[in-house]
């Protein structure tokens, strides 16, 4: 539909603004080391404003697929330290789209629950 | 009354019994002026005074005297803002254009909002200078009335009004603009019956006084 | 699975992870608008968070209410929320009909009695019981009756929180809505024509996080959902602003995205969070359609003048009152003039001529010698 075609121009300049936070969360993370997450299905966004949010913040060297109630994707961005992470449910539909800007995204590492299951697990299976 | 049943009753009921009021009373007032008619001028008129009722009407409009200008330039300031201004607020601006066309069926274009929300900031800081004249002024104050203030703050609050629900600023949107829908309409239900007719009766009194002029042969 | 186990426990128990978990409390931080910063908050609140027991009424409603909901394109946060609450009656949805199906709504209000959560959809007829039964109970009666032993009652859709379509003028069954009902429990009104499923479940997760009801607006509704006007986050705001309008649907205006004021839209004072949240998938909300705002989560968004008429133009057809006005006003006005005629015209009559001799003849002082 042309219609859409000409609305994909639109702009709420959010785009910038969203820049500008993630500008502000790498001073902050390297001043201080205080990670920040930005929930961008809480912005409003123009047709196709989020697509090009994503594009201006490109690929960079580092991306990790995460299998747990479906799939999430974690893409560092071409900015080191900001990264997108989004979260699929088991029928492949987004749930939630994130930036997170820390070193690593905290749900990268293996977590303190999960690693407890696995001690079990382990020491069960060598006890067998 | 939750801001929905305001809103839909000011844009309802209450603008159905303002605009019987506004409507009625202007007609009503017209007639009784029109029909009073004048004695007959029982002289030799020096022309018809037709044409010199509607050059009256262009010329009392326009400051051309300079002796006056210097000595009102504060009225004249002032009255040409308020005018103009309520002019381009009122019927440029494009929800009240729609309201037009809504009832008369037709429309026209308008401006942008921004333009149109300077010219309120500009009329609403020439009413307030006006009152602050008009309180200030030994002469002023001692000739205005009661009605004075009231059709000053009739005047005013559609536009601080109006100028806050634009801006969604103090209330909810809604309650707002019920507010500013409902100020309009005490606005219309007395401008038949206070100094504020004078928005139909000015150019009528204003060409009577050029055409009587002009059969007497005075340059209006 | 038992009322007594945590949400955790049963989470452990389906094999999910603690990533996943956190997953879960990332995507139900989003579908409540709260920070992400709250996470680790809603991940200890949910840890030990049991299973509440929910009741849904279903009275004059149409069931797109619970369609929104189902259909929902997030079925495993949906799932998971509807695994973390014990849904014991909704009377489309639930297997069982008739009486055991009453008998399971006696048997959870009995068992969780002061503690259960009531949602309801539909409005309630008053005008005459019999509009609308539940196994031959009215739904006035069903409503009052379970009501009475709920924490806190969620009304979903604007049948039930305003009246909604079936209050629409004229009302001919006597609509209300729960909160003209009942009036001494919270109600959380989530409106909306059907309202945006994650809000609906943002609520359900409130609740389970938090044990609480979220802030309301001054209509009842959470102000994390209903607090922004779709005309402030609308993405075609500029050009309001800017006066560019479309005046058709299929006018260049339209096709170029440009504002739908004039179309009736009625974003401006319509609050919900379409604009944000959107809808199917967050794929697009109505005004990103192409059609304004219908207003469905305001009180008598049915009766609010037309959907199609622009927002600034009265509700009610003043052109004609004005016509008549008119006329009432010139025929006043001639009478008007009638009686000042009149009073002309008696004056002329009453006229006297008074010569000088009338004067003199009156004014004793004065004698004809003098004057002469």
């Amino acid at each position: 539909m042309s219609n859409v075609n000409t609305c994909a121009s639109l702009d709420t300049g959010n785009d910038i603004l969203i820049l500008h936070e993630i500008r502000h969360a790498l001073r902050k993370l390297l001043d201080d080391g205080e990670s920040t997450i930005i929930d961008l299905r809480a912005i409003p966004m123009a047709p196709g404003e989020e697509a090009r949010i994503e594009a201006m913040l490109g690929q960079g060297e580092l991306s990790a697929t995460l299998n747990a109630l479906g799939k999430s994707t974690i893409n560092e961005t071409a900015f080191s330290g900001a990264w997108l992470i989004t979260h699929y449910n088991t029928e492949d539909e987004i749930l939630g789209k994130f930036i997170e800007i820390s070193k690593l995204p905290s749900i990268l590492a293996s977590q303190h629950e999960d690693i407890e299951v696995a001690l079990e697990q382990l020491t069960h299976q060598l006890l067998v | 009354m939750n801001s929905a049943d305001f809103l839909l009753w000011v844009r309802g009921t209450g603008l159905q019994i303002a605009t019987v009021i506004f409507v009625f009373g202007v007609v009503l007032r017209l007639f009784e002026i029109l029909t009073l008619g004048h004695k007959k001028n029982l002289a030799v008129t020096r022309g018809s005074g037709f044409k010199e009722g509607f050059r009256n009407i262009l010329t009392r409009s326009l400051p051309r005297d300079k002796n006056t200008l210097r000595r009102s330039m504060f009225t004249i300031v002032t009255g040409y803002v308020l005018h103009i201004g309520l002019f381009v607020v009122i019927f440029l601006l494009a929800p009240h254009i729609s309201l037009f066309e809504g009832i008369f069926g037709f429309g026209w274009p308008s401006i942008s909002t921004p333009i149109v929300d300077l010219f309120a900031v500009l009329t609403m800081i020439a009413l307030l200078a006006i009152l602050y004249h008009r309180l200030t002024n030994p002469v002023l104050k001692f000739l205005s009335t009661k009605q004075d203030y009231f059709v000053w703050a009739l005047t005013f609050v559609p536009l601080i009004t109006g100028y806050l629900s634009y801006h969604h600023l103090f209330l909810n949107y809604n309650w707002m603009l019920g507010i500013h829908i409902l100020s309009v309409e005490l606005l219309m239900i007395f401008l038949p019956f206070t100094k504020l007719s004078h928005a139909f009766t000015l150019f009528i009194a204003r060409w009577y006084s050029g055409s009587m002029m002009g059969e007497k042969g005075v340059k209006s | 699975m038992s009322h007594d186990e945590t949400l955790k426990e049963s989470l452990t128990r389906n094999g999910v992870s603690r990533r996943g978990f956190l997953k879960f409390c990332a995507t139900a931080a989003s579908i409540m608008a709260l920070p992400p910063s709250m996470v680790p908050a809603i991940a200890a609140a949910l840890e030990s968070a049991r299973r509440p027991s929910v009741i849904w009424l279903s009275f004059q409603e149409c069931t797109g209410c619970a369609e929104s909901l189902t259909r929902s394109h997030s079925p495993t946060v949906e799932g998971l929320i509807f695994d973390a609450i014990s849904l014991d009656y909704q009377h489309t949805l639930q297997a069982a009909a008739g009486d055991a199906a009453e008998e399971a709504r006696e048997e959870a209000m009995k068992e969780n009695w002061g503690k259960y959560i009531l949602v309801v959809d539909g409005s309630i007829p008053l005008g005459n019981p019999g509009y609308s039964t539940i196994a031959g109970i009215s739904n006035l009666d069903m409503l009052k009756e379970t009501a009475k032993g709920a924490a806190a009652i969620v009304a979903v859709g604007t049948c039930a929180t305003f009246g909604g379509i079936p209050k629409a003028n004229p009302n001919p069954t006597g609509a209300v809505s729960v909160s003209d009902i009942i009036k001494d429990k919270p109600i959380v009104n989530v409106s909306g024509c059907p309202p945006i499923p994650v809000v609906i479940t943002g609520v359900l997760a409130h609740f389970l996080t938090f044990g609480t009801i979220p802030e309301l607006d001054e209509l009842g509704r959470p102000k994390v959902f209903y607090g922004n006007n779709i005309h402030d986050r609308c993405y075609r705001r500029p050009f309001y602003e800017r006066g560019e309008f479309a005046e058709t649907f299929d006018d260049e205006g339209a096709k170029k995205g440009w504002c739908l004021f004039k179309l009736g839209c009625k974003g401006p004072i319509t609050y919900n969070a379409c604009a944000t949240a959107k809808w199917n998938e967050g794929t697009s909300f109505p005004i990103e359609s192409g059609h304004g705002c219908l207003g469905c989560s305001e009180p008598n968004f049915w009766d609010m003048g037309g959907f199609y008429k622009a927002l600034s133009q009265p509700a009610v057809d003043v052109s004609q009152t004005a016509a008549y006005a008119l006329g009432a006003g010139a025929v006043a006005g001639l009478g008007i003039a009638a009686l000042n005629r009149k009073k002309k015209a008696d004056v002329a009559t009453d006229h006297q001529t008074v010569t000088i001799h009338d004067l003199r003849r009156n004014d004793p002082s004065k004698t004809e010698a003098e004057d002469s």
